[in-house]
């Protein structure tokens, strides 16, 4: 009886042998790093077409089966599922096979945001880094990314952050002097580096003062200031304000040199307000 | 026969029909447009006079008109129309006479005064001039004497100018995918103020570029139902001061037309902005503001171009507050004529006769336009 048994398996073995010879068995590696070679042994004779469609990438060969088929470096470089199919005149075969990204790093891209903020932001840059191989797969092994920003004043803030599904990211503070900012991501030899610029906050104790000039009053406000002791840009606008006896002028003037200059009608008793956004500074009542 | 070609024949017979008949009794105004004559009539009285100088300056008939003015002999035919267009360019440039009221005030046997008032239609709307004509009777028809308004003129002259001027460089389509561009301008709605009105509902608010750059603005808002449903979008259009420069704030007003404000839940603002290239320059001075109470509250002053370059067109935008602060009313006012070096401009913008108790202060933008840009 147990003779009988072994002999019926055996039986079975060879006609399923016989018949992945004859209609062309593959053997192919489960896993390949991007752009590796790589061969592909296909059983049985007589001539077949292989194709291997994957994402962003399809290659098509003429095969003889039988005889291992080697692809040489670089023919796959996707890193993905690709699937795999032999196809003859009477019968088709697939299977599968991933490609990996390369475990060395070729490129960071580096999104560094903003690209300009106030001073004094606790966490307000944050820098995003994605770490690609040569064939530009994203890495998606742990890696640890060193970021540093360099401030105007040359302090240094660094943070180390391992690379997650390929990314890493981290917020680091702007300091209180304006200017620019340095922000580079480094893995091993490769660096990446943005710009960020500092810019001052709202003025700060914006003060004008008053003297007659002819018919008109000349006001101009003292250098102008953030809270951080940084000039605010000239350009920025400063708007003085004369009120008397029920009228008004107005004037929105640039800042030039660090200062704000106007000339306005000169009113006894005129209250004179200055202001840039929503900062007031003082006010004036004009005796003369 | 059928019905339908019947009814076919029958109204081509009365095309053909129509035809004729209005070629051979035309209507006055197709007369006038064929180009065989105009609708002027005589001027036998100063009404009839008026109204036939309304008529010349619609068809910019400036020789025509010149011709029949009383008092002629003291200006000549060209300031009458840079008086009427401009010598330098500006709204009224590329304006037409839309219509105009000729509206009687007072009249003997051998004078009167008629205000004339203009309708012009620009490119912004349409600009109301008024002019009060003094009509005196010569022989057996009126004249008008024509109140002109010469145009000012600059003195020859070098204003130095050291303004400011904002460039960008924008991210190239040749960068990679990752490379930063450069920020938008960082702008807040410091002020939003819902009212309803007989026409919708009305959003009024401020807005604020906190940055250190110039600023392209735009608010769009959106009315979102009590079940959080949006309703309606709108968006402020001209009633805004689109290029903000750093620190700079404007007013902005967004219109509902049919809308109630029992139906809205909550508004959903969102306000937009681009980095744009701009200058500092112009720098406009507004004087002697002033709020007139009813009747016909209005906001009356005067802009002074500080700068040597013509400001082409200027919008004033107004914004109202009552006594604690808040905002009223937001309401504008193109000015049609240039702004010249140190030539103060009158305008005057209207505040609703029911708001005008309410408000107790003002504060006035202005948003210019020259041609050729910002250089």
């Amino acid at each position: 009886m147990r003779f009988r048994l072994i002999s019926l398996i055996g039986s079975i073995a060879a006609a399923t042998l016989q018949v992945a010879i004859a209609q062309g068995g593959m053997v192919l590696p489960k896993t390949i790093e991007a752009g590796a070679a790589f061969s592909i042994q296909c059983s049985g004779t007589g001539k077949a077409t292989l194709y291997i469609v994957g994402p962003g990438q399809v290659l098509k060969r003429e095969v003889q089966l039988g005889a291992p088929i080697n692809f040489s470096a670089g023919s796959l470089y996707i890193a993905g599922h690709f699937v795999v199919v032999l196809a003859t005149d009477n019968s088709t075969q697939d299977g599968s096979l991933d490609v990996l990204p390369l475990q060395k790093p070729a490129e960071l891209s580096f999104l560094a945001k903003p690209s300009r903020l106030q001073v004094g932001l606790h966490d307000g840059i944050t820098g995003s880094v994605y770490v690609f191989d040569v064939y530009h797969n994203l890495i998606d092994t742990a890696l640890p990314v060193s970021f540093e920003l360099t401030t105007p004043s040359g302090a240094v803030q660094k943070h180390v952050v391992a690379t997650r599904n390929g990314s890493a990211w981290t917020a680091m503070d702007s300091t209180a002097q304006q200017g620019i900012d340095k922000f580079s991501a480094r893995m091993g030899d490769i660096s990446s580096t943005r710009i960020v610029g500092q810019v001052p906050g709202d003025p700060c104790g914006l003060k004008m003062t008053a003297r007659q000039s002819g018919q008109q009053v000349e006001l101009a406000t003292d250098q102008i200031r953030d809270c951080n002791g940084n000039a605010v840009p000239d350009g920025t606008i400063v708007t003085f304000t004369e009120t008397y006896t029920g009228s008004q002028s107005t004037v929105d003037v640039p800042i030039k040199h660090g200062i704000a200059e106007a000339q306005m009608p000169s009113h006894a008793g005129a209250m004179i307000t200055v202001a840039s956004g929503v900062v007031l500074g003082n006010q004036i009542r004009w005796e003369k | 026969m059928k019905k339908g070609t019947m009814i076919a024949l029958l109204l081509g017979v009365l095309t053909i029909v129509l035809v004729v008949a209005g070629t051979l009794w035309p209507g006055a105004s197709a007369v006038v447009y064929a180009g065989q004559r105009t609708l002027l009539s005589s001027s036998s009285t100063p009404e009839a006079a008026v109204r036939n100088l309304g008529e010349e300056i619609r068809r910019q008939a400036w020789q025509e008109a010149y011709s029949n003015f009383a008092n002629k002999a003291q200006f000549t035919e060209s300031d009458f129309v840079h008086d009427m267009t401009g010598t330098y360019p500006g709204l009224l440039t590329y304006a037409t006479l839309d219509k105009f009221d000729v509206l009687p005030l007072h009249a003997t046997a051998d004078d009167a005064q008629i205000r004339l008032k203009l309708y012009w239609a620009t490119v912004v709307g349409t600009s109301i001039t008024t002019r009060d004509l003094h009509i005196v009777k010569n022989g057996d028809h009126w004249e008008a004497e024509w109140p002109i308004v010469k145009q000012a003129r600059v003195p020859p002259q070098v204003i130095p100018v050291n303004y400011l001027r904002w460039d960008v460089i924008y991210r190239g389509s040749g960068d990679d995918w990752g490379d930063q561009d450069v920020e938008a301008p960082h702008v807040r709605i410091v002020d939003m103020h819902p009212v309803e009105r007989a026409d919708g509902v009305i959003i009024m608010g401020e807005l604020l570029n906190e940055d250190v750059v110039p600023a392209y603005v735009s608010v769009t808002a959106t009315l979102m139902s009590k079940t959080q449903v949006p309703m309606a979008t709108e968006s402020s259009f001209d009633k805004i001061s689109h290029l903000l420069l750093p620190k700079q704030v404007t007013p902005f007003l967004i219109k509902f037309p049919n809308r109630t404000l029992s139906d809205v839940g909550s508004v959903r603002m969102t306000p937009t902005s681009a980095l744009v290239s701009a200058s500092a320059d112009p720098v406009i001075e507004i004087d002697n503001e002033h709020l007139n109470p009813s009747p016909a509250a209005s906001l009356t002053g005067q802009l002074t171009n500080q700068s040597g370059r013509v400001v082409n067109v200027a919008h004033v935008l107004g914004t109202f507050y009552d006594k604690s602060g808040q905002l009223v009313w937001v309401a504008d006012e193109y000015i049609n004529t240039p702004l010249l070096s140190q030539i103060p401009v009158p305008f005057e913008i209207h505040i609703p006769e029911d708001l005008a108790g309410k408000v107790s202060s003002e504060r006035a933008v202005i948003a210019t336009f020259s041609i050729g840009g910002s250089q």
